[in-house]
């Protein structure tokens, strides 16, 4: 049996980003790197790009083989995790090798949850997740001249942009009554819908699927309205879910996830779980929820890393924030935090402000003094700072007129003061 | 790893807003004079009238805009110190302006990209454009990495009190110095924390040895004066504290320098005996707690000045005198140079404030914050003098903050009341003008605008 001191499941934003804390204190220790796919790592956000061609697999590696040698990382690809001991602190990979750890990092991330359409799996469809289903997908552009989309959430809404880019007929499908829920409000949404109306996608939002079936090389969905839609091309973006196969029914606890504490650690000694596949406390309610956002993965890893090398200086996990930087046909929406005040007290105040012939919306809430959320189509402010103001409750009282009319400076002012 | 950067520094109190940084940095960068397209912003503060806040990359050592980003076209380059953007790679996708909590790296949207500072390859046009010195290009860092590069010449773990600076300055200066030396520690800090030795094992890697407090310079003398019969240049060098200096040891030294003996005297002043329990000693200032000047119901620290010794050497006509706070590590280095070009004519002085976290009171992580506030309240000067130059200030004494703001740092100062404050703030005010006229007398500059 191999012998590591940290071993890492997975190679993308949560690993990389524990990865960088580990070393940042032990740069020796013996560390392996062990991942599903074939490739270095890149990040699965980038994947519509790979999709519409505007970038190539070769160019959006996060990390190359010289970065390891510097780093000292035994990087095994092709070679996912396929079952866990934890009394014997070991693991076997889907090669058969077996390799004992002393501290292990599941960060094993999501892959696509397929819903139960009556006739999907006899269906020929396609999913975004991985770089090879990004490559599968740009090759069967060439011949798709349409391509239905389940799904109007951030992949399916990315991914329906490309294709309409590349001249492909694109129609997206979403149950619920709107697009993007979470990020932005039904009014934000309506503005985002527009946008790909105006630029040529069918949008059948409210609509539920109620069947699929294959229809010559292509497909043919079935919907709740009676209404069937052919196409070359099916894309499932429906949502995903942490990939916990290897657990079993191990001792490891799992909810939707692996349930981690504000360390990142799972109820087993020596094993910790970061970004897609860990269920961490959300902010807001105090309640542990998948989250599935790179910033909470790059947050959570660098958490969880810092916990197993013992890092003194950590600081526990302060929730879950919902935050989004979503740029489409050229406009930047830009959610942080709560964006619906319909879920939040009373009292919350609210301020919106709404310009539809510049297509510019913003807006913020705040509750008992402190910024809850902001969120914007085609206004500036730095996500980043609104984040902190968030996280830290910075008391926005004896500011409040001049963060409600520029967001953007006060938000400086208010960071560089605390920063300086 | 293990490698410092260069950074662009704002200082907040000099800012008035006029935002030619940023026209300057949007021409340099984008080629128009909006400063939408700058790099860096200045933002007025709320909090306070006619005063400035800054919204610039920090260039971070992990940072977290890198780790957001899903399309490797951020890096850190770990030579330069930069992060940079790069186009070709960018997917527009502005997850790297959620992971900064800075300003640094934001969106311009008539650009339709990110933007954000590269230090303008180690020449930033801000800092050349800035006309009140609130931004400045800190190159301390270079320092850092040439003589980190360097052997240093004491052993691992000397027994400094934590947040003591004297161990970075000696392992520094003696870096800079290198092999070819003969160091005299007499009794203090410097010796007691190990630098001499334990049980018979050296505590460096060069001949060092334990003068008595009377008779260091003395020593030094015999010794140079010895490899110079022999035909050996060997630079003698003494790291002295205040009361081996200022006290004890002053006949020595006074004479030595008096005969022009070739030697670098470094005094490290902590303004006291401190490692033998506190006491006062004749470098102490005015007002200071100490064992043996304490506060109770009748005295109330220490009633005299402290003796200005670096003006006392300044008159004994030395071939080099220098002040130095380590708070301007590149000022230091710039006088360390000078002393040891000096040192092979004769005798070369360098007087070093160094606060002492233990018998001040400070807490240990604030030790530069105390060196910084010293000589940006002019209650230390830094200045330097050679007897063909005069005397030259090499940190200006104009728009000095109040004194009040470097006493309300050590607790040593705790119990001051108004005409001990007073008292203070006058003294203060005339070492500066004696120092001023000196300098009018002395320079070139000085004699050119007393003809004026
Ligand atoms: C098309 C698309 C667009 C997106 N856009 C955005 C966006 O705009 N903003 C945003 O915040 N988020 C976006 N996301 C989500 C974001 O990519 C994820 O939140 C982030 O990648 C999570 O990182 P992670 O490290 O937790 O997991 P993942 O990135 O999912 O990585 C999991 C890693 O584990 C490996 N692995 C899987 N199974 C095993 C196993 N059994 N053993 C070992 N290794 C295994 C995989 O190979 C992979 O390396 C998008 C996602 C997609 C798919």
């Amino acid at each position: 049996m191999e012998q590591t001191k940290y071993l890492i499941a997975g190679c993308s934003h949560a690993a990389l980003s524990a990865l960088n804390s580990i070393r940042m204190l032990d740069q020796d220790g013996s560390l392996t790197l062990v991942t599903k796919d074939d490739h270095l790592p890149y990040s699965p956000t980038v994947l519509p790009y790979i999709v519409s061609g505007q970038s190539k697999p070769e160019k959006v590696k996060l990390r190359d083989d010289e970065f390891f040698a510097q780093n000292k990382v035994n990087f095994i690809s092709g070679a996912g995790l396929s079952t866990l001991d934890v009394d014997n602190n070991s693991v076997t990979l889907q090669n058969g090798q077996e390799w004992q750890y002393e501290k292990l990092l599941l960060a094993t991330g999501a892959a696509p949850a397929i819903p139960p359409i009556p006739g999907l799996t006899d269906t020929p469809y396609h999913v975004l997740r991985t770089m090879d289903d990004a490559v599968n997908l740009h090759a069967a552009l060439e011949s798709a001249k349409s391509a239905v989309v389940l799904g109007g959430g951030l992949i399916g809404m990315h991914a329906a942009e490309n294709l309409i880019k590349v001249g492909v007929q694109v129609t997206i499908v979403e149950m619920r009554p709107q697009v993007l829920p979470g990020y932005f409000d039904a009014e934000a949404a309506k503005i985002i819908e527009q946008t790909f109306i105006e630029n040529g996608v069918a949008m059948r939002i409210g609509n539920t699927v109620v069947g699929a079936a294959p229809d010559g090389e292509g497909a043919k969905v079935s919907l709740d309205s009676g209404d069937e839609i052919t196409a070359d091309l099916l894309l499932v973006c429906t949502g995903v879910a942490p990939v916990i196969s290897y657990l079993e029914d191990g001792p490891v606890e799992t909810d939707q996830g692996i349930l981690v504490n504000d360390c990142m650690a799972t109820n087993i000694a020596n094993i910790w779980a970061a970004g897609d596949v860990a269920q961490a406390v959300n902010f807001y309610s105090g309640e542990k929820s998948v989250g599935g956002i790179l910033p909470a993965a790059v947050e959570q890893g660098r958490i969880a890393g810092m916990s197993m090398i013992n890092d003194p200086a950590i600081n526990p996990y302060p929730g879950g924030v919902p935050l989004n930087t979503y740029g489409f046909f050229g406009n930047q929406a830009i959610s942080v935090g709560v964006s619906d005040e319909n879920a939040l007290p009373k009292d919350t105040e609210v301020l919106l402000n709404v310009n539809e012939e510049e297509m510019t919306y913003q807006k913020i809430l705040i509750g008992e003094g402190c910024l809850l959320g902001i969120s914007g189509i085609n206004t500036d402010f730095d996500p980043g700072i609104m984040w902190q103001l968030v996280l830290q409750r910075v008391d926005l009282e004896p500011v409040k007129e001049e963060f409600l009319s520029n967001p953007t400076d006060t938000g400086r002012d208010l960071m560089s003061r605390t920063w300086r | 790893m293990g490698h410092s950067h260069n950074t662009i520094a704002f200082h907040q109190d000099k800012c008035d807003g006029c935002g030619e940084c940023m026209t300057v940095c949007a021409g340099a960068k984008s080629g128009t004079a909006d400063t939408l397209h700058s790099r860096l912003k200045i933002v007025p503060s709320i909090a306070a009238n006619d005063s400035f806040e800054l919204a610039l990359c920090r260039q971070c050592g992990d940072p977290k805009c890198v780790l957001n980003c899903p399309s490797g076209s951020l890096t850190k380059n770990h030579k330069t110190g930069v992060v940079p953007w790069d186009a070709e790679k960018c997917v527009d996708c502005l997850l790297c302006t959620v992971g900064c909590a800075y300003g640094g790296i934001t969106y311009n949207a008539a650009a339709g990209h990110v933007m954000k500072c590269d230090m303008c390859d180690g020449d930033p046009a801000c800092v050349k454009s800035c006309p009140t010195g609130a931004l400045e290009y800190n190159r301390s860092a270079e320092i850092y990495n040439n003589y980190g590069e360097l052997e240093d010449l004491f052993v691992p773990g000397l027994a400094a009190c934590q947040g003591c600076n004297s161990e970075l300055l000696i392992r520094h200066t003696m870096r800079k110095i290198g092999s070819n030396a003969v160091v005299a520690t007499p009794p203090g800090c410097i010796a007691g924390m190990g630098t001499v030795g334990f049980n018979g094992k050296t505590g460096s890697k060069i001949p060092v040895f334990h003068p008595l407090l009377t008779n260091t310079a003395s020593m030094l003398a015999g010794a140079k004066r010895y490899y110079n019969r022999i035909g050996r240049d060997v630079t003698m060098v003494a790291l002295a504290g205040d009361g081996g200096t200022v006290d004890a040891g002053f006949q020595s030294l006074s004479g030595a320098a008096e005969r022009g003996e070739q030697m670098l005297y470094i005094c490290v002043d902590n303004e006291g005996y401190m490692n033998t329990g506190m006491q006062r000693s004749g470098s102490t200032s005015f007002g200071s707690w100490t064992s043996t000047t304490p506060v109770g119901e009748t005295l109330h620290g220490k009633t005299q000045d402290a003796k200005n010794m670096p003006v006392i050497m300044m008159m004994h006509n030395c071939e080099y005198v220098a002040t130095a706070s380590l708070a301007f590590m590149d000022d230091y280095y710039e006088k360390l140079d000078k002393a040891l070009a000096a040192a092979k004519r004769g005798m070369a002085y360098l007087h070093v404030y160094s606060p002492c976290p233990t018998g001040w009171r400070i807490p240990s992580e604030s030790t530069n914050e105390v060196c910084r506030k010293a000589v940006e309240t002019n209650f230390v000067t830094l200045w330097e003098f050679a007897p063909d130059e005069g005397l030259r200030f090499t940190h200006s004494t104009d728009d000095p903050l109040p004194v009040e703001e470097y006493l309300n740092l050590s607790g040593k100062y705790r119990h001051l009341d108004d005409a001990q404050l007073t008292h203070i703030e006058n003294s203060v005010e005339r070492k500066v003008a004696f120092l001023n006229g000196f300098m009018l007398a002395t320079s070139d500059d000085g004699a050119e605008s007393l003809a004026q």
